[in-house]
């Protein structure tokens, strides 16, 4: 399985929706499998990226938080 | 210390979220985007992106006030006869000139409300619909109110959909989750 980072994409000081809304549109470019890591400052960002997940069928492999910043890594379906 | 506490709070949380099976199923959202203001038009575009970023196949039905955000923005005067032109005199559409429901002080509401927006990073109604039409939601203009209004498809923003009635809004929402905003 892939376990290098394919895209990161910076979406910190964004509010929702952007957050999940760039990254679905980053995901589209990327093949099966990938792994795509996001940073972000939005507290939302926590409950929507377990729900756009849980809606899309990607899998968030990775959700922490380092100095204020939230960072998700998902796995393309 | 915080941080860590919160790190384990997050991982049962996805381990939780995880194990929850996912349901395959056509799953669609059409909006009604009856009203104009900024104040609903906002939360419309919000939902239409975050919809498509879901996976979720989009429309927003533009009708009555809700088809003014459609019109382009440096179209000034619309409209055949006096009343209609009239009519986009006072109220000028486009996503740049939207009001709001309560608070609009002859325009200096909106104004504080964008600058808001601005400075916590809120995307714009502007940048949302851009946003909505890259995610591939359909944004389908009410012809009634196109008559209604005496507006012209040259009028309605690039990418806007053919017109449509009421019958084919209703078809399109009879399996999806409808709001009428």
């Amino acid at each position: 399985m892939n376990t290098t980072i394919a895209q990161s994409l910076d979406l910190t000081g964004l509010s929702c929706p952007l957050p999940i809304v760039k990254t679905a549109r980053a995901i589209k470019e990327l093949a099966s499998g990938d792994l795509i890591e996001v940073l972000a400052t939005d507290p939302g960002s926590v409950p929507d990226f377990t729900a756009w997940c849980r809606s899309t069928g990607h899998t968030l492999v990775e959700s922490t938080l380092e100095g204020g910043v939230y960072r998700f890594v998902v796995r393309k379906r | 210390m915080e941080d860590m506490l919160e790190e384990r709070t997050l991982s049962r949380a996805l381990k939780r979220e995880t194990s929850i099976e996912e349901e395959e199923k056509n799953r669609k959202l059409v909006i009604f985007a009856w009203s104009g203001d900024l104040d609903r038009m906002w939360p419309t575009l919000i939902l239409a992106t975050t919809s498509a970023a879901m996976g979720m196949q989009t429309t927003v039905f533009f009708t009555f006030w809700g088809l003014l955000p459609l019109v382009r923005n440096d179209v000034r005067i619309t409209g055949e006869n006096w009343m209609q032109k009239m009519l986009s005199l006072m109220n000028r559409g486009g996503t740049e000139h939207l009001k709001l429901t309560k608070m609009n002080f002859a325009g200096a509401g909106p104004a504080m409300m964008r600058k808001l927006a601005r400075d916590h990073k809120v995307a714009s109604p502007q940048e949302l619909l851009e946003l909505a039409q890259e995610m591939g939601v359909r944004l389908v203009p009410c012809q009634m109110t196109m008559d209604l209004l005496g507006l012209t498809r040259e009028d309605l923003i690039d990418g806007a959909e053919a017109p449509a009635g009421a019958t084919s809004a209703l078809l399109d929402a009879q399996d999806a989750i409808t709001l009428f905003i």
